[in-house]
């Protein structure tokens, strides 16, 4: 819960957190090494000088640091926790589903466990997909088109392989699928981050919600165009949102382009704990305003209405929260420093 | 940055012709964005260039691309001999460098690995949005100085050539974009229209704002990649060490203690 100034009570539904491990014990090998290391870079780079970590937290924090930074020290009310596997890079997964499911079943009230599949695996990612369904019953998926399985580096997700696993999602109501649109962290492939596969992906499953981790960017008109035509496209703030700090005036460019285009309802809030904590982001996102001239220039504003919605409401939307009972769920549950 | 004060001749000469390769995603001299690592000149007249980019995954079709400006940019010097380039701490470091010192050309290195593209259509690509870009920062800078938009709109070559802007970035970026726009062939006599498109449309009243919010919406995207690469390279084997909570000497000289721990 997120306390404004003036007193009010703001839901917030943090979109995208890890729970990973990055440490040298899970590292495969250089890369597994030299990923940690530029997501630490991120995290130093963006991050204000007094939230930032030393590196062997980093690497691996514990249960106990994931809840009392998001829930305790942070606004958050439930996060989503993302699982990116990097099988390629990391002995048991950079995010791995069950350690997180472990995690997040001491306050389940909490969490919401997003599974993760790669299309490249054939029959057995179908299988695994039945799998993440029937034991975890999982909600939502984060695809990497950019992640590295052998010797493949990327594919799209108007791939065959791909569609026949968004069909199975539909089928059995896994709805939202958060796919990794961004800086070019792996980008061996020609552009495995381009965004027009996505657009045919929206088109061919209607039932299913794409939301756009980081906003496409750098492709942040390509995106914007595809995210205008398609009613199921939403943007997730990741990785956006930390230039509040570094770069604010960039930071109201971007805010105005996502708005004009695609209006307050489908932007979503996202962290990407533990690049970045979600304590500093919300409190200078609530009081943000988009420079006046820029403002002018596309006709759009934040309000505390709009926040409101970016911050927990949409997201809360698609996950089917009901606000209401989960506020007073967690008023019954309060926050605590976890026991020993 | 390099003290050029403290380089021999030939050594300055190198650093000279480094400031006209730009990395191509962010149109930044890759002088001006810490890229270069080392500049060393043999008595032969061999040089040796050593550049480092903001991290390991970052993109290997503009590593190539750099590495082919720093070996043209550097050969063109009438007293040089041969060129080696290095790149370092990168995914394509081995097989870059081996190409490099083999004396393949890159184009030849690339043909080994199709997944990148082609280069030369990488290189269209970003030269358009470089030269997007430039003319986004005089068009901004003509218009806080006064002009509506039907006067930019008629401005020819040879207006925008006697023009001086006092903004910095502005002023920086008017000679860049003037430069871009002959080799481009889009502007050549003195009469053609000063901001035409990258396609050769020219520029009107009624499609000013238009235009701009096109040259806006690259300007995102690239500020996007330069920030985070500035940033990077600046973090980059850099770690903040922190012992029971209190910074030590490290975070005061890399200016990572906030002013309210400092002041008492």
């Amino acid at each position: 819960m997120y306390k404004t100034p003036d007193g009010r009570e703001i839901f917030v539904v943090d979109g995208h957190t890890h729970f990973w491990d990055g440490s040298p014990e899970n590292q495969r090998n250089v890369h597994g090494k030299q990923f940690i290391d530029c997501f630490y870079a991120y995290h130093t780079n963006l991050s204000p000088p007094e939230e930032r970590w030393e590196k062997s937290k980093f690497e691996k924090y514990s249960e106990d640091d994931i809840y009392n930074d998001l829930f305790v020290e942070g606004p958050d009310d439930m996060a989503i926790v993302q699982t990116t596997v990097l099988g390629d890079f990391y002995k048991k997964g950079f995010g791995n589903v069950e350690r997180t499911i472990k995690m997040a079943s001491r306050h389940p009230e909490r969490f919401i466990v997003n599974g993760a599949f790669d299309p490249r695996d054939g029959e057995k990612a179908l299988e695994y997909i039945h799998y993440l369904k029937e034991t975890h019953n999982i909600q939502g998926v984060k695809l990497y088109t950019a992640e590295w399985n052998g010797d493949s580096k990327g594919y799209k997700l108007n791939d065959p392989a791909a569609y026949k696993c968004l069909e199975l999602c539909d089928k059995l109501g896994i709805r939202n699928v958060h796919v990794h649109k961004g800086p070019t962290i792996i980008p061996l492939n020609k552009d495995a981050f381009d965004v027009h596969d996505v657009d045919y992906a929206a088109t061919d499953f209607q039932n299913l919600n794409f939301i756009v981790e980081h906003c496409g960017l750098p492709r942040l008109d390509d995106f914007c165009w595809i995210a205008v035509q398609e009613t199921n496209v939403y943007a997730g703030l990741a990785v956006v949102l930390p230039f509040i700090h570094a770069r604010p005036r960039y930071f109201g460019e971007v805010m105005a382009e996502l708005l004009f285009w695609l209006g307050p309802d489908k932007i979503l809030f996202g962290s990407d704990y533990a690049i970045w904590t979600p304590k500093w982001l919300v409190e200078k996102f609530w009081t943000f305003q988009i420079p006046e001239d820029i403002a002018a220039e596309r006709g759009v504003q934040l309000t505390d209405e709009i926040r409101e919605k970016i911050l927990g409401l949409n997201a809360a939307r698609l996950y089917g929260i009901d606000v209401e009972a989960a506020k007073a769920r967690l008023a019954a549950a309060p926050v605590s420093i976890a026991a020993e | 940055m390099q003290d050029r004060h403290t380089l021999t001749p030939r050594e300055r000469d190198v650093w000279s012709r480094l400031d006209r390769v730009d990395d191509p995603e962010l149109d930044e001299p890759l002088t001006d964005l810490g890229f270069i690592e080392a500049v060393s000149v043999g008595d032969a007249g061999d040089v040796l260039v050593c550049f480092r980019l903001p991290t390991y995954w970052c993109s290997p079709n503009f590593a190539f691309l750099m590495a082919e400006g720093i070996r043209d940019e550097v050969g063109a010097l009438p007293w040089v001999s041969r060129v080696a380039v290095q790149l370092e701490d990168h995914m394509c470091a081995d097989e870059m460098n081996a190409a490099v010192n083999a004396g393949r050309s890159f184009s030849e290195a690339m043909a080994l690995r199709p997944e990148l593209g082609d280069l030369g259509e990488v290189r269209e690509k970003f030269a358009r949005k470089a030269f997007q870009r430039r003319q986004e920062a005089v068009l901004l800078a003509l218009r806080t100085l006064g002009l509506k938009p039907a006067d930019v709109a008629a401005m020819t070559l040879s207006q925008l050539e006697r023009t001086r802007l006092h903004d910095p970035e502005a002023a920086r970026q008017l000679p860049r974009y003037l430069e871009i726009l002959r080799a481009r062939g889009l502007a050549t006599a003195e009469c053609d229209p000063a901001f035409p498109d990258p396609d050769g449309r020219g520029l009107t009243a009624a499609g000013y704002a238009e235009r701009m919010g096109e040259l806006r919406a690259v300007r995102i995207n690239m500020e996007f990649g330069g920030a985070l690469c500035r940033g990077l390279k600046e973090t980059r084997y850099k770690e903040v060490v922190r012992i029971d909570g209190e910074p030590t000497l490290v975070d005061f000289l890399h200016d990572r203690v906030p002013a309210r721990q400092t002041a008492g």
